[in-house]
Protein backbone atom coordinates (compact mmCIF):
# COMPACT_ATOMS: atom_id res chain seq x y z
CA UNK A 1 0.00 0.00 0.00
CA UNK A 2 1.02 3.61 -1.23
CA UNK A 3 1.95 5.70 1.60
CA UNK A 4 -0.66 8.08 1.86
CA UNK A 5 1.40 11.84 2.21
CA UNK A 6 -1.59 13.93 4.04
CA UNK A 7 -1.23 11.58 7.21
CA UNK A 8 1.85 13.26 8.11
CA UNK A 9 2.31 15.84 10.29
CA UNK A 10 4.70 19.26 9.39
CA UNK A 11 6.93 17.64 11.88
CA UNK A 12 6.71 14.16 10.55
CA UNK A 13 7.30 15.62 6.77
CA UNK A 14 10.16 17.35 8.04
CA UNK A 15 12.01 14.31 10.26
CA UNK A 16 11.50 11.48 7.19
CA UNK A 17 13.21 14.35 4.75
CA UNK A 18 15.91 15.12 7.23
CA UNK A 19 16.89 11.54 7.96
CA UNK A 20 17.37 10.69 4.17
CA UNK A 21 19.21 13.96 3.96
CA UNK A 22 21.89 13.21 6.65
CA UNK A 23 22.27 9.59 5.75
CA UNK A 24 23.32 10.72 2.35
CA UNK A 25 26.18 12.21 3.75
CA UNK A 26 27.04 9.10 6.14
CA UNK A 27 25.83 9.95 9.31
CA UNK A 28 24.63 6.96 11.17
CA UNK A 29 21.32 7.03 13.33
CA UNK A 30 22.09 7.92 17.20
CA UNK A 31 19.22 6.29 19.30
CA UNK A 32 19.19 6.73 22.62
CA UNK A 33 17.41 6.27 26.35
CA UNK A 34 14.36 9.07 27.23
CA UNK A 35 16.35 9.69 30.27
CA UNK A 36 20.39 9.77 32.13
CA UNK A 37 21.82 10.45 35.10
CA UNK A 38 20.84 14.12 35.98
CA UNK A 39 24.31 15.05 37.47
CA UNK A 40 25.30 15.49 33.39
CA UNK A 41 22.56 18.10 33.53
CA UNK A 42 23.73 19.83 36.83
CA UNK A 43 27.43 19.90 35.36
CA UNK A 44 26.65 21.78 32.58
CA UNK A 45 23.68 23.21 33.65
CA UNK A 46 24.47 26.96 31.03
CA UNK A 47 24.32 24.67 28.23
CA UNK A 48 20.66 24.12 28.26
CA UNK A 49 18.17 26.24 26.91
CA UNK A 50 15.80 25.87 30.23
CA UNK A 51 16.75 25.47 33.64
CA UNK A 52 14.02 23.13 34.58
CA UNK A 53 14.12 19.49 34.16
CA UNK A 54 12.26 16.67 35.28
CA UNK A 55 13.82 14.39 37.57
CA UNK A 56 12.55 10.95 39.75
CA UNK A 57 14.94 7.61 41.26
CA UNK A 58 15.63 4.86 39.41
CA UNK A 59 15.17 1.68 41.46
CA UNK A 60 18.67 2.36 43.24
CA UNK A 61 17.75 5.45 44.53
CA UNK A 62 19.75 7.16 41.59
CA UNK A 63 18.55 10.81 40.47
CA UNK A 64 17.65 10.28 37.28
CA UNK A 65 16.22 13.15 34.25
CA UNK A 66 14.55 12.83 31.48
CA UNK A 67 16.84 14.22 28.48
CA UNK A 68 16.70 18.02 28.38
CA UNK A 69 19.04 17.80 25.76
CA UNK A 70 20.44 15.29 23.30
CA UNK A 71 23.90 16.83 22.53
CA UNK A 72 25.45 16.05 25.66
CA UNK A 73 24.27 12.77 25.60
CA UNK A 74 26.26 12.02 22.80
CA UNK A 75 29.37 14.13 23.72
CA UNK A 76 29.66 12.14 26.94
CA UNK A 77 29.14 8.84 25.15
CA UNK A 78 31.25 9.53 21.89
CA UNK A 79 34.76 7.99 21.29
CA UNK A 80 38.00 9.86 20.39
CA UNK A 81 39.72 7.94 17.78
CA UNK A 82 42.93 10.12 16.34
CA UNK A 83 42.06 11.12 13.08
CA UNK A 84 39.04 9.85 12.75
CA UNK A 85 35.67 11.53 13.08
CA UNK A 86 32.01 10.55 14.39
CA UNK A 87 29.41 11.41 12.46
CA UNK A 88 26.13 10.87 13.75
CA UNK A 89 21.99 11.72 13.31
CA UNK A 90 19.26 11.70 16.02
CA UNK A 91 15.61 11.90 16.03
CA UNK A 92 14.69 12.96 19.57
CA UNK A 93 11.69 13.69 21.81
CA UNK A 94 13.72 15.88 24.78
CA UNK A 95 11.59 17.62 28.03
CA UNK A 96 11.95 21.29 28.74
CA UNK A 97 10.36 24.45 29.71
CA UNK A 98 9.22 26.38 26.76
CA UNK A 99 6.39 29.10 26.52
CA UNK A 100 5.44 32.00 28.53
CA UNK A 101 4.17 29.89 31.50
CA UNK A 102 7.60 28.02 31.29
CA UNK A 103 5.22 24.54 31.39
CA UNK A 104 6.90 21.50 30.81
CA UNK A 105 6.51 20.34 27.22
CA UNK A 106 7.83 17.47 25.26
CA UNK A 107 9.88 19.00 22.18
CA UNK A 108 10.42 16.84 19.10
CA UNK A 109 14.63 17.50 17.91
CA UNK A 110 16.29 16.30 14.94
CA UNK A 111 19.98 17.16 13.96
CA UNK A 112 23.45 15.83 13.62
CA UNK A 113 26.86 15.85 15.56
CA UNK A 114 30.40 15.70 13.80
CA UNK A 115 32.78 14.71 16.30
CA UNK A 116 36.61 14.76 16.03
CA UNK A 117 39.63 16.54 14.53
CA UNK A 118 36.82 19.42 12.92
CA UNK A 119 38.64 20.61 9.71
CA UNK A 120 37.15 23.47 7.34
CA UNK A 121 35.77 20.99 4.55
CA UNK A 122 33.48 19.23 7.83
CA UNK A 123 32.78 23.09 9.69
CA UNK A 124 31.33 23.19 6.19
CA UNK A 125 29.77 20.32 5.40
CA UNK A 126 27.86 20.47 8.72
CA UNK A 127 26.84 24.43 7.18
CA UNK A 128 25.74 22.92 4.19
CA UNK A 129 23.67 20.22 5.67
CA UNK A 130 21.83 22.88 7.73
CA UNK A 131 21.05 25.03 4.65
CA UNK A 132 19.60 21.87 3.14
CA UNK A 133 17.43 20.59 5.98
CA UNK A 134 16.08 24.56 5.84
CA UNK A 135 15.78 23.92 1.77
CA UNK A 136 14.00 20.32 2.60
CA UNK A 137 11.61 22.56 4.76
CA UNK A 138 10.70 25.19 2.81
CA UNK A 139 12.74 27.24 -0.39
CA UNK A 140 12.06 30.68 1.41
CA UNK A 141 14.85 29.79 4.34
CA UNK A 142 17.86 31.75 5.73
CA UNK A 143 20.77 30.42 7.89
CA UNK A 144 22.39 33.25 9.80
CA UNK A 145 26.00 32.06 10.41
CA UNK A 146 28.35 33.97 13.27
CA UNK A 147 31.45 32.77 14.54
CA UNK A 148 31.84 33.32 18.67
CA UNK A 149 35.79 33.07 17.81
CA UNK A 150 35.25 36.94 16.10
CA UNK A 151 33.17 38.52 18.91
CA UNK A 152 34.85 37.15 21.56
CA UNK A 153 38.28 38.42 20.34
CA UNK A 154 36.54 41.97 20.12
CA UNK A 155 35.10 41.85 23.57
CA UNK A 156 38.74 40.69 25.04
CA UNK A 157 40.35 43.87 23.69
CA UNK A 158 37.89 45.46 25.58
CA UNK A 159 39.13 46.31 29.32
CA UNK A 160 35.64 46.72 31.27
CA UNK A 161 34.57 44.14 34.07
CA UNK A 162 33.09 40.68 32.89
CA UNK A 163 29.16 41.74 33.90
CA UNK A 164 29.29 44.56 31.25
CA UNK A 165 30.89 42.06 28.92
CA UNK A 166 28.08 39.92 29.14
CA UNK A 167 25.95 43.48 29.18
CA UNK A 168 27.69 43.63 25.98
CA UNK A 169 26.76 40.54 24.13
CA UNK A 170 23.27 40.56 25.27
CA UNK A 171 23.39 44.27 23.21
CA UNK A 172 24.98 42.31 20.39
CA UNK A 173 22.54 39.59 20.50
CA UNK A 174 19.27 42.29 20.25
CA UNK A 175 20.97 44.05 17.62
CA UNK A 176 20.79 46.74 20.35
CA UNK A 177 22.96 49.71 18.85
CA UNK A 178 21.85 52.18 21.51
CA UNK A 179 22.21 49.52 24.46
CA UNK A 180 26.34 49.52 23.53
CA UNK A 181 26.41 53.28 23.38
CA UNK A 182 25.18 54.02 26.98
CA UNK A 183 27.74 50.87 28.40
CA UNK A 184 30.72 52.19 26.28
CA UNK A 185 30.04 55.59 27.26
CA UNK A 186 29.74 55.09 31.12
CA UNK A 187 32.68 53.00 30.90
CA UNK A 188 34.55 55.94 29.30
CA UNK A 189 35.10 53.39 26.31
CA UNK A 190 37.80 55.02 23.15
CA UNK A 191 35.77 56.01 20.28
CA UNK A 192 37.73 53.77 17.90
CA UNK A 193 36.52 51.03 20.15
CA UNK A 194 32.39 52.14 20.19
CA UNK A 195 33.10 52.00 16.53
CA UNK A 196 34.13 48.48 15.87
CA UNK A 197 31.20 47.06 18.27
CA UNK A 198 28.89 48.82 16.59
CA UNK A 199 30.10 48.05 13.27
CA UNK A 200 29.80 44.57 14.57
CA UNK A 201 25.97 45.21 15.29
CA UNK A 202 25.09 46.81 12.26
CA UNK A 203 26.46 44.06 10.18
CA UNK A 204 23.88 41.53 8.22
CA UNK A 205 23.50 40.80 5.02
CA UNK A 206 25.14 38.98 2.00
CA UNK A 207 28.63 37.34 3.19
CA UNK A 208 30.57 39.14 1.30
CA UNK A 209 29.21 42.28 1.78
CA UNK A 210 29.55 41.16 5.46
CA UNK A 211 33.23 40.68 5.12
CA UNK A 212 34.11 43.59 3.73
CA UNK A 213 32.34 45.54 6.47
CA UNK A 214 34.36 43.88 9.39
CA UNK A 215 37.95 43.91 7.60
CA UNK A 216 38.66 47.19 9.48
CA UNK A 217 37.07 45.52 12.99
CA UNK A 218 40.22 43.30 13.50
CA UNK A 219 42.28 43.91 15.76
CA UNK A 220 43.72 40.59 17.24
CA UNK A 221 44.70 37.33 16.50
CA UNK A 222 41.93 35.72 17.22
CA UNK A 223 39.99 38.07 15.30
CA UNK A 224 41.57 37.16 12.17
CA UNK A 225 42.25 33.53 12.40
CA UNK A 226 38.29 33.36 12.41
CA UNK A 227 37.42 35.59 9.75
CA UNK A 228 40.08 33.50 7.52
CA UNK A 229 37.42 31.01 8.40
CA UNK A 230 34.01 33.22 7.98
CA UNK A 231 36.23 33.99 4.49
CA UNK A 232 36.43 30.07 3.52
CA UNK A 233 32.70 29.45 4.69
CA UNK A 234 31.81 31.88 2.18
CA UNK A 235 34.11 30.82 -0.73
CA UNK A 236 32.30 27.30 -0.23
CA UNK A 237 29.20 27.91 0.28
CA UNK A 238 28.93 30.69 -2.90
CA UNK A 239 30.46 28.13 -5.09
CA UNK A 240 27.89 25.62 -3.73
CA UNK A 241 24.93 28.12 -4.28
CA UNK A 242 23.84 29.17 -1.37
CA UNK A 243 25.33 32.82 -0.86
CA UNK A 244 21.33 34.43 -1.17
CA UNK A 245 20.22 31.87 1.81
CA UNK A 246 23.26 31.98 4.02
CA UNK A 247 23.87 35.32 5.92
CA UNK A 248 26.47 36.41 8.61
CA UNK A 249 24.76 37.93 11.62
CA UNK A 250 26.74 38.52 14.63
CA UNK A 251 23.30 38.50 16.74
CA UNK A 252 23.38 34.96 16.69
CA UNK A 253 25.98 34.62 19.87
CA UNK A 254 25.20 32.14 22.73
CA UNK A 255 27.05 31.26 25.83
CA UNK A 256 31.33 32.24 25.24
CA UNK A 257 31.71 29.10 27.46
CA UNK A 258 30.34 26.48 25.33
CA UNK A 259 30.82 27.72 22.17
CA UNK A 260 34.18 28.99 20.58
CA UNK A 261 33.74 29.09 16.64
CA UNK A 262 30.88 28.64 14.07
CA UNK A 263 27.82 28.93 15.84
CA UNK A 264 24.05 29.50 13.31
CA UNK A 265 20.27 29.99 13.44
CA UNK A 266 17.96 28.74 10.75
CA UNK A 267 14.76 30.60 9.64
CA UNK A 268 11.90 29.36 7.71
CA UNK A 269 9.23 32.28 6.29
CA UNK A 270 6.61 32.42 7.94
CA UNK A 271 7.57 31.08 11.79
CA UNK A 272 8.40 33.69 13.71
CA UNK A 273 11.15 32.00 15.60
CA UNK A 274 14.46 30.17 14.59
CA UNK A 275 13.87 26.53 13.82
CA UNK A 276 17.71 25.53 13.76
CA UNK A 277 20.72 26.66 15.84
CA UNK A 278 24.10 25.05 15.81
CA UNK A 279 27.59 25.36 16.22
CA UNK A 280 30.87 24.82 16.78
CA UNK A 281 31.21 23.56 20.65
CA UNK A 282 35.04 22.48 21.27
CA UNK A 283 35.01 24.36 24.47
CA UNK A 284 32.07 21.84 25.97
CA UNK A 285 33.95 19.47 24.54
CA UNK A 286 37.12 19.90 26.71
CA UNK A 287 34.62 20.82 29.64
CA UNK A 288 33.48 17.10 29.43
CA UNK A 289 37.66 16.07 29.23
CA UNK A 290 37.69 15.23 25.29
CA UNK A 291 40.74 16.61 23.55
CA UNK A 292 38.82 16.78 20.01
CA UNK A 293 36.52 19.39 18.52
CA UNK A 294 32.86 19.44 17.97
CA UNK A 295 30.04 20.82 15.45
CA UNK A 296 26.36 20.44 15.33
CA UNK A 297 22.93 21.46 15.18
CA UNK A 298 19.39 20.74 15.57
CA UNK A 299 16.17 21.37 13.85
CA UNK A 300 12.91 22.14 16.75
CA UNK A 301 10.62 19.92 14.68
CA UNK A 302 7.41 20.73 16.68
CA UNK A 303 7.69 24.20 15.71
CA UNK A 304 7.11 22.87 12.02
CA UNK A 305 3.91 21.75 13.01
CA UNK A 306 1.06 22.10 10.41
CA UNK A 307 3.73 24.14 7.79
CA UNK A 308 3.97 21.54 5.26
CA UNK A 309 0.46 19.12 5.69
CA UNK A 310 -1.81 19.59 3.26
CA UNK A 311 -5.80 19.72 4.19
CA UNK A 312 -7.80 19.73 1.12
CA UNK A 313 -10.81 21.10 3.72
CA UNK A 314 -12.64 17.54 4.05
CA UNK A 315 -11.91 15.05 7.04
CA UNK A 316 -12.92 12.28 4.24
CA UNK A 317 -14.08 12.25 0.55
CA UNK A 318 -17.80 10.05 0.95
CA UNK A 319 -19.81 9.36 3.80
CA UNK A 320 -21.75 6.44 3.79
CA UNK A 321 -24.89 6.05 5.47
CA UNK A 322 -26.57 3.33 6.40
CA UNK A 323 -29.72 1.96 8.35
CA UNK A 324 -30.22 -0.89 11.03
CA UNK A 325 -31.83 -3.61 8.39
CA UNK A 326 -28.39 -2.90 6.03
CA UNK A 327 -27.02 -6.34 5.18
CA UNK A 328 -23.32 -6.62 6.71
CA UNK A 329 -22.00 -7.36 3.18
CA UNK A 330 -23.05 -4.92 0.77
CA UNK A 331 -22.47 -2.34 3.02
CA UNK A 332 -18.77 -4.20 3.13
CA UNK A 333 -18.86 -4.17 -0.74
CA UNK A 334 -20.33 -0.30 -0.95
CA UNK A 335 -17.22 0.69 1.38
CA UNK A 336 -14.35 -1.38 -0.20
CA UNK A 337 -15.97 -0.17 -3.67
CA UNK A 338 -14.98 3.17 -2.69
CA UNK A 339 -11.73 2.83 -1.22
CA UNK A 340 -10.85 0.82 -4.46
CA UNK A 341 -11.18 3.81 -6.18
CA UNK A 342 -8.37 5.72 -4.02
CA UNK A 343 -10.93 7.52 -2.13
CA UNK A 344 -11.67 7.93 1.84
CA UNK A 345 -14.42 6.89 3.37
CA UNK A 346 -16.63 7.04 6.63
CA UNK A 347 -19.09 4.17 7.36
CA UNK A 348 -21.89 6.14 9.56
CA UNK A 349 -25.81 5.84 10.56
CA UNK A 350 -26.29 9.27 10.88
CA UNK A 351 -24.10 12.13 9.95
CA UNK A 352 -21.52 12.99 12.51
CA UNK A 353 -21.52 16.80 13.74
CA UNK A 354 -18.13 18.08 12.63
CA UNK A 355 -17.27 15.92 10.45
CA UNK A 356 -16.45 17.47 6.81
CA UNK A 357 -17.41 15.55 3.94
CA UNK A 358 -17.03 15.97 0.28
CA UNK A 359 -19.68 13.65 -0.92
CA UNK A 360 -22.58 11.92 1.30
CA UNK A 361 -24.26 8.45 0.36
CA UNK A 362 -27.07 6.28 1.53
CA UNK A 363 -27.32 2.84 0.98
CA UNK A 364 -30.92 1.54 1.59
CA UNK A 365 -31.48 -1.91 0.38
CA UNK A 366 -28.98 -3.01 -2.35
CA UNK A 367 -28.42 0.66 -3.90
CA UNK A 368 -26.27 3.34 -3.05
CA UNK A 369 -27.78 6.83 -3.88
CA UNK A 370 -25.75 10.23 -3.50
CA UNK A 371 -27.67 12.56 -1.23
CA UNK A 372 -25.58 16.06 -1.54
CA UNK A 373 -22.04 16.84 -1.49
CA UNK A 374 -20.03 19.43 0.16
CA UNK A 375 -19.98 20.21 4.13
CA UNK B 1 5.84 36.58 0.80
CA UNK B 2 3.25 39.62 1.89
CA UNK B 3 5.84 42.31 2.55
CA UNK B 4 3.08 44.27 4.26
CA UNK B 5 4.91 45.66 7.68
CA UNK B 6 2.44 44.90 10.98
CA UNK B 7 3.25 47.70 13.47
CA UNK B 8 1.96 46.96 16.77
CA UNK B 9 1.49 50.46 18.82
CA UNK B 10 0.59 50.77 22.27
CA UNK B 11 -2.59 51.79 23.14
CA UNK B 12 -2.32 55.31 24.82
CA UNK B 13 -0.23 58.78 25.17
CA UNK B 14 2.86 57.25 24.39
CA UNK B 15 1.35 55.32 21.52
CA UNK B 16 -0.33 57.93 20.08
CA UNK B 17 3.43 60.40 20.16
CA UNK B 18 5.03 57.06 18.39
CA UNK B 19 2.29 56.98 15.60
CA UNK B 20 2.83 60.67 14.74
CA UNK B 21 7.15 59.75 14.58
CA UNK B 22 6.18 57.08 12.20
CA UNK B 23 3.99 59.57 10.28
CA UNK B 24 6.83 62.26 10.07
CA UNK B 25 8.80 59.17 9.08
CA UNK B 26 6.98 58.98 5.99
CA UNK B 27 4.55 55.90 6.83
CA UNK B 28 1.09 57.38 7.77
CA UNK B 29 -2.40 55.52 7.68
CA UNK B 30 -4.56 58.83 8.06
CA UNK B 31 -7.36 56.84 8.82
CA UNK B 32 -5.66 55.98 12.45
CA UNK B 33 -7.22 59.75 13.65
CA UNK B 34 -10.83 58.95 13.15
CA UNK B 35 -12.98 57.64 15.46
CA UNK B 36 -14.06 54.76 14.65
CA UNK B 37 -14.43 50.52 15.88
CA UNK B 38 -11.73 49.56 13.35
CA UNK B 39 -9.00 47.81 14.85
CA UNK B 40 -6.90 47.54 11.70
CA UNK B 41 -5.32 50.52 9.95
CA UNK B 42 -3.77 49.69 7.02
CA UNK B 43 -1.70 52.06 4.23
CA UNK B 44 -1.02 49.87 1.04
CA UNK B 45 1.27 53.04 -0.77
CA UNK B 46 3.52 52.77 2.20
CA UNK B 47 2.81 48.80 2.68
CA UNK B 48 2.38 49.34 6.86
CA UNK B 49 -0.45 48.39 8.66
CA UNK B 50 -1.19 49.58 12.74
CA UNK B 51 -2.63 47.94 15.31
CA UNK B 52 -3.51 49.20 18.58
CA UNK B 53 -2.27 46.75 21.62
CA UNK B 54 -2.17 46.99 25.21
CA UNK B 55 1.21 48.46 26.12
CA UNK B 56 2.48 45.42 28.00
CA UNK B 57 1.60 43.29 25.38
CA UNK B 58 3.28 44.32 22.36
CA UNK B 59 6.53 42.53 22.89
CA UNK B 60 4.29 39.14 22.63
CA UNK B 61 2.87 40.11 19.34
CA UNK B 62 6.19 40.80 18.32
CA UNK B 63 7.99 37.75 19.57
CA UNK B 64 5.64 35.76 17.76
CA UNK B 65 5.46 36.91 14.85
CA UNK B 66 1.88 38.60 14.81
CA UNK B 67 3.44 42.18 14.37
CA UNK B 68 6.76 42.67 12.76
CA UNK B 69 7.48 45.65 14.50
CA UNK B 70 6.41 47.33 17.20
CA UNK B 71 6.61 50.05 20.23
CA UNK B 72 7.03 49.41 23.76
CA UNK B 73 8.80 50.46 26.87
CA UNK B 74 11.72 49.33 28.15
CA UNK B 75 9.99 48.26 30.93
CA UNK B 76 8.21 45.89 29.73
CA UNK B 77 10.98 44.73 27.77
CA UNK B 78 13.00 44.49 31.24
CA UNK B 79 10.09 42.74 32.74
CA UNK B 80 8.89 40.24 30.09
CA UNK B 81 12.55 39.46 28.35
CA UNK B 82 11.05 38.58 25.31
CA UNK B 83 13.41 37.30 22.17
CA UNK B 84 13.31 40.19 19.68
CA UNK B 85 15.97 42.56 18.57
CA UNK B 86 15.57 46.11 19.75
CA UNK B 87 16.12 47.74 16.95
CA UNK B 88 16.35 51.59 18.19
CA UNK B 89 15.31 53.67 21.00
CA UNK B 90 12.82 56.52 20.26
CA UNK B 91 13.50 58.78 23.31
CA UNK B 92 10.47 59.30 23.83
CA UNK B 93 7.75 58.48 26.83
CA UNK B 94 11.03 58.81 29.30
CA UNK B 95 10.99 58.30 32.88
CA UNK B 96 12.35 55.59 34.93
CA UNK B 97 11.79 53.25 37.44
CA UNK B 98 12.84 53.86 40.99
CA UNK B 99 12.14 52.48 44.39
CA UNK B 100 10.49 54.37 46.64
CA UNK B 101 9.37 54.57 50.35
CA UNK B 102 7.75 56.59 52.95
CA UNK B 103 9.66 60.25 53.73
CA UNK B 104 10.63 58.89 57.18
CA UNK B 105 12.35 55.00 55.75
CA UNK B 106 14.82 53.47 57.36
CA UNK B 107 15.88 50.16 55.94
CA UNK B 108 16.07 47.98 58.80
CA UNK B 109 18.91 45.23 57.45
CA UNK B 110 17.47 42.89 60.08
CA UNK B 111 14.52 42.19 58.14
CA UNK B 112 13.35 40.83 54.96
CA UNK B 113 12.52 43.86 52.69
CA UNK B 114 8.80 43.44 51.30
CA UNK B 115 8.77 45.15 47.92
CA UNK B 116 5.57 45.82 46.41
CA UNK B 117 5.36 46.31 42.46
CA UNK B 118 3.91 45.37 39.24
CA UNK B 119 7.72 44.74 37.98
CA UNK B 120 8.33 41.54 39.77
CA UNK B 121 11.54 40.67 37.60
CA UNK B 122 12.90 43.97 37.85
CA UNK B 123 12.48 44.37 41.28
CA UNK B 124 14.05 40.46 41.95
CA UNK B 125 16.67 41.46 39.79
CA UNK B 126 17.75 44.52 41.22
CA UNK B 127 17.52 43.65 44.89
CA UNK B 128 19.55 40.57 44.13
CA UNK B 129 22.00 42.76 42.46
CA UNK B 130 22.57 44.28 46.24
CA UNK B 131 22.32 41.17 47.98
CA UNK B 132 18.75 41.96 49.94
CA UNK B 133 16.65 39.54 50.90
CA UNK B 134 13.17 40.64 49.57
CA UNK B 135 9.32 39.61 50.24
CA UNK B 136 8.10 40.12 46.79
CA UNK B 137 4.32 41.32 46.31
CA UNK B 138 2.78 41.41 43.25
CA UNK B 139 0.16 44.50 42.45
CA UNK B 140 -1.25 45.61 39.27
CA UNK B 141 -2.48 49.35 40.41
CA UNK B 142 -2.35 51.87 43.07
CA UNK B 143 1.41 50.71 44.12
CA UNK B 144 2.04 54.01 46.65
CA UNK B 145 -0.89 52.70 48.59
CA UNK B 146 0.72 49.37 49.78
CA UNK B 147 3.84 51.18 52.12
CA UNK B 148 0.89 54.02 53.87
CA UNK B 149 -1.17 50.86 54.84
CA UNK B 150 1.63 48.78 56.10
CA UNK B 151 1.45 46.13 53.24
CA UNK B 152 5.37 46.96 52.07
CA UNK B 153 8.57 48.74 52.91
CA UNK B 154 9.04 49.90 49.92
CA UNK B 155 7.50 50.43 46.18
CA UNK B 156 8.92 49.66 42.87
CA UNK B 157 7.65 51.72 40.33
CA UNK B 158 7.61 54.08 37.33
CA UNK B 159 8.49 57.43 38.00
CA UNK B 160 7.22 60.31 35.89
CA UNK B 161 6.88 63.33 37.05
CA UNK B 162 7.03 62.96 40.96
CA UNK B 163 3.58 64.25 41.83
CA UNK B 164 1.49 60.70 42.84
CA UNK B 165 4.33 60.21 44.79
CA UNK B 166 5.34 63.34 46.38
CA UNK B 167 1.63 63.60 47.19
CA UNK B 168 1.50 60.60 49.30
CA UNK B 169 4.33 61.55 51.28
CA UNK B 170 6.44 59.10 49.15
CA UNK B 171 10.41 60.24 48.23
CA UNK B 172 12.80 58.18 45.76
CA UNK B 173 15.66 56.29 47.38
CA UNK B 174 17.48 55.27 44.20
CA UNK B 175 16.43 55.07 40.29
CA UNK B 176 16.84 51.61 39.07
CA UNK B 177 17.01 52.33 35.38
CA UNK B 178 15.98 54.94 33.09
CA UNK B 179 13.01 54.17 30.48
CA UNK B 180 12.25 55.52 27.26
CA UNK B 181 9.90 53.66 24.09
CA UNK B 182 12.10 51.24 21.87
CA UNK B 183 11.55 49.81 18.06
CA UNK B 184 11.60 46.30 18.28
CA UNK B 185 11.33 43.09 15.69
CA UNK B 186 10.52 39.96 15.08
CA UNK B 187 13.95 38.26 14.61
CA UNK B 188 12.23 35.84 11.62
CA UNK B 189 10.59 38.88 10.29
CA UNK B 190 13.91 41.10 10.30
CA UNK B 191 15.29 38.70 7.88
CA UNK B 192 12.24 38.26 5.50
CA UNK B 193 11.04 41.90 5.79
CA UNK B 194 14.88 42.90 6.04
CA UNK B 195 14.97 45.89 3.70
CA UNK B 196 11.70 47.62 4.45
CA UNK B 197 12.46 47.43 8.03
CA UNK B 198 15.82 48.83 7.86
CA UNK B 199 13.94 51.44 5.67
CA UNK B 200 11.79 52.08 8.77
CA UNK B 201 14.42 51.88 11.19
CA UNK B 202 16.30 54.69 9.67
CA UNK B 203 13.94 57.07 8.69
CA UNK B 204 12.22 56.31 12.32
CA UNK B 205 16.03 57.73 13.65
CA UNK B 206 15.86 60.75 11.51
CA UNK B 207 12.84 61.89 13.48
CA UNK B 208 14.27 60.48 17.16
CA UNK B 209 15.35 63.80 19.17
Amino acid sequence: MELDQSVLTGGEVAAFKLRSLYRQYGYMPYKMSKFEEYELYALNKDFLASDSIITFNDADGKLMALKPDVTLSIVKNSEEIPGLLQKVYYDEQVYRTAGTLNAIREIRQAGVECIGEIDTYHSCEVLLLAARSLYSISKSYILDVSHMGFVAGLLECIDISESCKRELLDCIRGKNRHGIEVICGAAGLADDMLERLLTLVQAYGPMERVLDELRPVILNEAMSSSFTELEQVCSVLKNLGYDRNVMFDFSVASSMRYYNGLLFTGYIDGIPSGVLSGGRYDKLMHKMGKKSGAIGFAVYLDLLEGLLSQNNGYDVDILLLYSDDARVETLNRAAQDFVSRGLTVRVQKAVPKELRFRRLFRLSGNEVTELGSDR
Amino acid sequence: MDQTVNVALPKGRLGDNVYEMFEKAGFPSPSIKETSRKLLFENDLHGVRYFWVKPSDVPIYVERGAADIGVAGKDTLLELGPDVYELLDLKTGNCSIVAAAPRNFRDDKRKTLRVATKFVNIARSYYSSLGRDIDIIRLNGSIELAPLLGLSDVIVDIFETGTTLRENDLEVLSVIVPISARLIANKASFKFKNKKLEQIKDSLRAQVR
